[in-house]
């Protein structure tokens, strides 16, 4: 321990502790642009400048261990003088157009801009860069980018692909793609964990809202909301809730203010998945065949797989995502039901996942119109200042508003539902106990093993894609020998995903925010009437009228995918 | 073609190296090369470029048949050779560091050539013209027809 002293107020911090983190126990504010916990670390922003007593120059405090002793002082008028200029410079090569910003009031570089009140000094005299709109789910605007690294850095740290980086040097870096690739033909596979980081509005989802307002607006549609897991238990945040408040009932309400003409859950369709992927499972086991399995709910990972691992795709379930089953169900089997021209049915799905909007597009399918991100149904929500946090609870519409796997919003939820109904399924006796508490948690990496009618069956449960790409090569060496392996790209799984809305770094540590996501999750689930897929009556009146049984030549038809080899860089 | 990579990373120490011995071979780095630079050593295509990048020297643009290098050393520039390579843009139509669409030719300003008692210098393949004039270019150029 080493204790020293921030603005006259004494601390003791763990040695190798940053005088940022000696602050933060302090509740002293320093601010940072560039700095991630356990990510970045490259001091580039000089925004964190402290004074330390006795050292002519200001030293920045995200990267300066703090030392025995040590006075240091956070905001002296030196301090101020020289954030100032920093943000000057950052400003002369900014674009700031905050009323056309994706960004506008959540965006750090504004807040600071604004709380050192900096007017424009520089003119911008950089020229014109290049804006990458080429995917369908992200927009990378060089103007706007301060270089600060984090999405660089996030890329390659925590996903370990470095699709983007620092390409150049001095005044004419950029963050690009190798050989200035459009980020479509990158080997991205749209995470979106990018968009989370990146303090101004250089990186972020793609907006597709309006095209939802345009849909509402036409009343020849019958328009449809379908809300993900994951959703729930963060879109609180984007109205001041504490982190972890599960919103499920308001935003069923805000959804039906807004327009939609029917709101459903995709816990129905997460159900409708379990059944598939468990009856796959299987066959597969019984056949020893394409094992270990994989899952496939995750279109980040899939396109990890189909660019990297090609010769891994036969162990891929063939189950489509929850997103893309009920789209499928909706434009056949609900349309049938309630008599409506399956041309007249938008399907719009709110999701945690920027992955998702090319998912939607996948093998092409065009079962859903619109994917919508849970920042964009914020923005939405407060588009039409509704009132959010006065809303009274309101329940899903019925039939596909019923779902007994809300857990699939988190890392080890795909696996603990299809537990659940696998050891029911294959040993016809209710579970003593409905737990599997050794897949939860934020590790990313967990393992066990269970005992299912006399049979050993080993899990895995894997996210972040660094993660993966460690469980792969052993899966390939052949160290482990796993039956069933849940793979989500990103870290903690969907709860984190990036969608999800932004954590303030200053505030929050990301662990502590994951925790309180999952912990709002596993408390729904603790208090669901029903918490196994295959004893879902929505579920079981599905099979009995439309599907008839899992794998079903229809089930195979509409809830069933390939997957092909893609090119890392396409031509 | 790749054969040739494969005795690179055997014989380098670092990834500069390889790097320097790749624009030896093809006068530039290209997608195809790094890409399969990229897959053997498991390193992604991204952090190789954006190394590349970093360094000075390292040219991403196809080279011509004739290699045009305009010296910009001190005595050279000093002696007009920044004229000298804005006559050639002019007259090939290419920037510093282009390429004719024909393959024919391409332009690299340099750092000092070593030829400093005949600035300004200018230099076509293994060939070099010293004390060149601007207007002496296009008689230069059309040399290497
Ligand atoms: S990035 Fe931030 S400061 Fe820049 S235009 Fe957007 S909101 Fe404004
Ligand atoms: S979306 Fe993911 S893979 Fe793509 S650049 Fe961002 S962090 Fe990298
Ligand atoms: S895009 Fe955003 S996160 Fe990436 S360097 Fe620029 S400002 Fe930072
Ligand atoms: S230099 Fe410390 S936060 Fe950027």
């Amino acid at each position: 321990m080493v204790t020293l002293k921030i603005n006259d107020k004494e601390v003791s911090v763990n040695d190798g502790d940053t005088i940022l983190d000696a602050a933060k126990k302090l509740n002293i504010f320093i601010p940072t642009l560039c700095y991630l916990k356990e990510i970045n670390k490259v001091a580039s922003c000089r925004m964190c400048l402290v004074e330390i007593k006795g050292l002519p120059k200001l030293m920045t405090s995200c990267s300066t261990e703090a030392k025995e002793g040590m006075e240091v002082y956070t905001e002296t008028d030196k301090i101020k003088e020289a954030r100032k200029n920093n943000l000057e410079l950052l400003l002369s090569n900014h674009n700031k157009d905050c009323d056309n910003c994706l960004k506008n009031n959540q965006c750090k570089f504004q807040e600071l801009l604004d709380k050192y009140d900096i007017k424009e000094k520089y003119k911008n005299t950089r020229e014109k860069l290049n804006i990458d709109n080429s995917t369908t789910y992200l927009v990378r605007d060089s103007n706007k980018c301060i270089l600060c690294g984090r999405c660089v850095d996030v890329c390659s740290k925590v996903q370990d692909i470095s699709v983007i980086g620092r390409n150049g040097r001095g005044i004419t870096t950029q963050i690009g793609c190798a050989f200035e690739y459009p980020m479509v033909d990158s080997p991205c596979i749209g995470c979106g964990q990018c968009t989370l980081v990146c303090p101004t509005g250089a990186l972020t989802e793609k907006d597709d809202t309006k095209e939802v307002e345009n849909a509402i607006n036409n009343k020849d549609l019958h328009v449809i909301a379908c809300t993900a897991p994951a959703v729930r238990a963060a879109l609180g945040e984007e109205f001041d809730m504490p982190i972890g408040t599960n919103a499920k009932g308001k935003m069923v309400t805000s959804l039906r203010k807004l327009g939609f003409d029917k709101v459903f859950d995709v816990d129905f369709a997460a159900d409708l998945t379990i059944m598939e992927e468990v009856n796959e499972l299987i066959e597969r086991i019984k056949e020893n065949k394409n094992l270990p399995m994989f899952t496939s709910c995750s279109p980040g990972w899939i396109k990890y797989v189909e660019q990297y691992h090609p010769e891994l795709i036969d162990n891929l379930s063939t189950c489509k995502s929850p997103q893309q089953m009920m789209g499928a169900i909706l434009k056949t089997y609900y349309a049938k039901k309630e008599n409506i021209d399956p041309s007249k049915i938008f399907v719009v799905m709110i999701m945690p996942c920027i992955a998702k909007k090319f998912e939607r597009a996948r093998d092409g399918a065009n079962d859903i119109d619109v994917v919508l991100t849970t920042r964009e149904t914020a923005r939405m929500i407060k588009r039409q200042n509704i009132d959010f946090n006065s809303l009274e609870d309101s329940e899903y519409d019925l039939p596909l508003g019923i779902g007994a796997s809300v857990v699939f919003g988190s890392s080890g939820g795909v696996m603990e539902a299809a537990l659940r109904t696998l050891t029911e399924t294959l040993t016809n006796k209710p579970l003593e106990k409905i737990e599997f508490n050794e897949v939860r948690g934020l590790d990313g990496i967990k393992e066990a093993t269970y005992d299912v009618n006399g049979r050993e069956i080993n899990v895995a449960i894997v996210s972040g894609i660094k993660n993966a790409k460690k469980i792969i090569k052993k899966i390939k060496n052949k160290e482990v020998n796993y039956d069933f392996v849940e793979f989500m790209t990103c870290p903690g799984g969907c709860l984190n995903g990036g969608g999800q809305p932004y954590i303030d770094f200053d505030k929050y540590d990301v662990e502590e925010v994951k925790k309180l996501r999952m912990k709002c999750l596993m408390e729904e689930d603790k208090n669901l009437p029903i918490r196994k897929a295959h004893e879902n009556p929505s579920i079981k009146e599905l099979y009995k009228s439309f599907l008839d049984h899992p794998g079903s030549e229809l089930a195979e038809k509409l809830l069933h995918t390939k997957y092909e080899k893609r090119e890392k860089y396409k031509k | 073609m790749n054969k040739e990579i494969d005795e690179i990373i055997k014989n380098s120490e670092s990834l500069i190296e390889m790097l320097q011995k790749i624009q030896k071979i093809d006068g530039y780095l290209y997608f195809e090369r790094l890409f399969y630079l990229s897959e053997k050593l498991d390193m992604s295509l991204e952090d190789i470029y954006s190394t590349a990048t970093f360094y000075n020297g390292f040219s991403f643009n196809m080279k011509g048949k004739y290699q045009i290098n305009i010296c910009l050393g001190t005595v050279c520039y000093v002696k007009g050779s920044k004229e000298l390579s804005e006559e050639i843009s002019k007259i090939l139509n290419i920037k510093d560091g282009e390429c004719t669409k024909d393959g024919k030719f391409s332009l690299d300003t340099t750092r000092c050539l070593g030829c400093c008692s005949m600035a300004p210098v200018m230099k076509i393949n293994d060939d070099i013209y010293g004390f060149v004039k601007k207007e002496q270019v296009k008689e230069i150029l059309a040399k290497y027809n």
